[in-house]
């Protein structure tokens, strides 16, 4: 090993000149940096508390974690950077990661120091990423985790060595305790004064494995690059050997004892499918007492605010479009919540990496990443979720693939169509006399829900997402038991994105929609009661629902119906579906809401009402047909399995795409494929006869 | 040898990883560099990916990667 040498970038006097901490110039910015599951998270948490800034870097969907980190009168920024292996720019983090070092982010200057967050029982690996931020020339203090868990281990690590041979301070810190944390910030304080940066002995050999002779490396000759990353090993090696003494593994004993099991060959899928059910079934139970008092509270906030507000304009937006809109996709939230509880919880035990092990054969098949499974999984329950889980899949075409083909998946809110229209077309009917008919017809939308999507995903992975095959190369981490607090901060973090960013987006389509509907305004000047010897109060009621549906006949919504008449009366549909179409592009269960609307039956129906499947039924063309047939019912069933009708879902695909012209891909196709699929239905179904 | 060849529960020795396209690139910076010392640990239910154990954690990687391993034991 070569003796390594230091070196000052900045004049050796500046500290006495100014010995006072330099306040004159910006806030001190400090880098923490280290490999997916180091502790990095963890660390940042205790550093900072709960003063966290969560954002997006410009242009990307990497997420910016900044925070204050104060130490007695200091205070300093404190930068989250993604969890990485490494520090080329092979991937978006990296990309990121790279970009802050070299200080080429806008409004983020070059960090003053790097703390490299390192996982003591692996720690060769770790320091592969220490290595790499040296070379950026920044001053580096090792912060060195899980000493407890080496200890364990019986991995006996000379600190003050490692230290001497990295040439950089190396602390022990216990994070939960906040035990070192002291030390951690004074060594990080001198260090981003002195600005020492050591001499870097391993590019020397890279050097020499290149030529023979001490000459400038070329950076982008990619066997130079692979060189270099040999020789940064063999330095980590020799660091590795002379530092730590190994006795016997204990730890890695537990983890694989677990693996025993959880991978195993045929258990593992069983216990992985056992796993997935426990989670969908309890966020569907849990989530559901509070989904209902969310409702109720929106219904109680637009009553309240109704009764407060003299009638008219402001209080119609406020209650029907801003309330009723926003509070519809706001109860999510509780879905959100646990669906994220039980995602951190996967990760952080080490488990998520073991079902992306188990299913990536099966996935790639499709195209898929073996971690696409569970936010599919997830959008069973609603897309929204599904789409902010695909953040653990790291290729970005990877990504795009799931985000696109994820609001297939027969979410809940399509629930009160198949419903609606199997309790009125099919109710009571069977297939080969025992089975129910409606049963059959709801796992045919389901399966045609996931069949398209293993299409579409087979077809674009194949064209325009055409790519080579990410690697799958993944650590399997250590089994650990997950940090709640960190759990629960995650958690917290994305609900909070969730109701911020895709609120304002919601915010605004929801007036717009309503606007659509509640303009230009319609009277009732030319109703006549049914019934002329009906109560007075029957008379009113009447009167309301029928100001109500001659309001949407003639709004823009009711115009823009009749103007699409022409392209949807193919699909068998006449312009009031039209309209119902076009209003459950805000939410797909809009729909049963809106027909009874247009229906005249009254505001209060539900998918179970009877009144709302008797006026479908009794619903006359001017020959005197009806304009709803068995086969139109499967129709529009077909439909809402494929088209891109979400409001929340289009603002989430634009937000975590980062691009319009992906999320109006997106809707197009789908919608593309809805009808293409839904005339299929109808016209082929006409042809037999139905 | 090639490591998928080498059976579950054997070690062997790292002695080149062949190609120098993104795959053989994140194996090295994963510590898979000539010399290190592997463990096939097992192979997922349908035969694929495979996991293995070097300088003290677990790797997993799909078949066709490890192709690009040579080993020796």
């Amino acid at each position: 090993m070569k003796v390594l040498e230091v070196e000052s970038r900045e004049t050796e006097n500046r500290s006495s000149s100014n010995p006072a901490p330099d306040h004159s110039k910006s806030q001190m910015l400090i880098a923490l940096a280290g490999n997916p599951n180091a502790g990095k998270t963890t660390l940042f948490n205790a550093l900072t508390g709960l003063k966290q800034k969560v954002a997006n870097y410009p242009g990307v969907t990497v997420e910016r974690k900044e925070g204050v980190w104060r130490y007695g009168e200091e205070a300093a920024r404190l930068i989250d950077l993604p969890g990485l292996y490494s520090l080329d720019v092979t991937s978006m983090d990296e990309q990121i990661a790279h970009d802050v070092l070299t200080g080429r982010i806008t409004s983020l200057p070059r960090p003053d120091v790097v703390i490299a967050v390192v996982d003591a029982t692996n720690l060769e690996r770790n320091l592969y990423l220490v290595t790499q931020i040296l070379e950026f020339k920044v001053p580096v203090v090792v912060a060195l985790t899980m000493v407890d868990l080496a200890e364990k281990q019986s991995l006996e690590i000379d600190i003050a060595k490692l230290s001497r041979l990295l040439q950089v301070p190396v602390v022990a810190v216990k994070a939960g305790q906040k035990q070192g944390v002291e030390e951690l910030a004074e060594k990080a304080f001198e260090a981003a004064q002195s600005r020492k940066v050591p001499r870097l002995p391993w590019l020397t050999d890279a050097e020499f494995l290149e030529t023979g002779e001490e000459i400038h490396l070329s950076l982008s000759d990619d066997a130079g690059a692979n060189r270099k990353i040999f020789a940064r090993y063999n330095f980590i090696s020799d660091v590795y050997q002379e530092s730590v003494n190994a006795v016997n593994t204990t730890e890695r004993g537990i983890s694989e004892k677990i693996d025993a099991v959880l991978t195993h060959k045929f258990l593992g899928l069983f216990i992985l499918i056992a796993i997935l059910l426990l989670v969908f079934q309890t966020i569907f139970s849990w989530a559901e007492l509070p989904m209902n008092l969310l409702e109720t509270g929106f219904g109680a906030l637009g009553g309240a605010v109704k009764a407060a507000l003299p009638e008219g304009i402001l209080s119609d937006l406020i209650v029907d479009g801003i309330i009723a809109g926003v509070g519809g996709v706001l109860v999510f939230l509780p879905q959100i919540l646990l669906l994220f509880l039980f995602i951190s919880i996967l990760e952080d035990t080490g488990y998520m990496s073991r079902a992306a092990f188990l299913l990536d054969k099966l996935m790639s098949k499709f195209g898929l990443h073996g971690k696409a499974f569970l936010p599919l999984m997830s959008s069973f329950a609603c897309a929204i979720p599904g789409i902010m889980a695909t953040r653990t899949i790291e290729n970005p075409r990877d990504r795009l693939a799931t985000i696109l083909i994820a609001p297939f998946m027969s979410c809940s809110a399509r629930l009160p169509v198949y419903t609606l229209i199997i309790a009125t077309f099919f109710a009571g009917q069977t297939v080969f006399g025992f089975l129910s008919l409606g049963a059959v017809l709801m796992l045919a939308m389901y399966s045609l829900g996931i069949l398209t999507a293993i299409v579409v995903a087979f077809i674009l992975k194949r064209t325009i997402l055409k790519s080579p095959p990410p690697p799958f190369v993944m650590e399997l981490p250590p089994y650990r038991l997950p940090n709640l607090r960190t759990v629960f901060q995650n958690m917290f973090t994305r609900a909070w994105l969730f109701i911020k960013r895709a609120g304002t987006v919601i915010l605004a389509i929801s007036i717009i929609l309503w606007a659509l509907s509640y303009f230009p305004r319609a009277n009732a000047d030319n109703f006549v009661p049914r019934d002329a010897g009906a109560s007075a109060e029957e008379i009113q009621k009447e009167r309301e629902d029928f100001q109500q549906s001659e309001q949407l006949r003639n709004s823009f919504a009711g115009k823009l119906g009749h103007a699409i008449e022409p392209v949807i009366a193919p699909l068998g549909f006449d312009w009031k579906i039209g309209i119902a179409l076009i209003s459950s592009f805000a939410a797909r269960e809009v729909l049963v809401s809106t027909l009874s609307i247009i229906y005249n039956v009254g505001k209060d129906v539900n998918e179970e009402s009877e009144t709302l499947k008797e006026a479908i039924r009794d619903e006359k063309k001017a020959d005197g047909s009806p304009v709803w047939t068995p086969l139109t019912g499967l129709t529009l069933m077909v439909f809402f399995v494929l088209a891109m009708q979400c409001m929340s879902t289009v603002a989430i695909v634009r937000r975590e795409t980062n691009s319009w012209a992906w999320t109006l891909f997106m809707v197009c196709y789908m919608t593309a494929l809805a009808y293409l699929a839904a005339f299929l239905t109808y016209q082929g179904g006409k042809f037999l006869g139905f | 040898m090639i490591l998928t060849n080498l059976p579950v529960g054997e070690t062997a020795k790292v002695v080149n990883v062949k190609g120098n396209n993104a795959v053989t690139k994140r194996l090295m910076e994963m510590g898979v560099v000539p010399g290190v010392a592997v463990k096939v640990v097992k192979t997922a239910p349908f035969g694929d990916p495979i996991e293995v154990r070097l300088r003290g954690y677990s790797l997993a990687m799909r078949r066709s990667e490890a192709e690009a391993i040579e080993v020796s034991s």
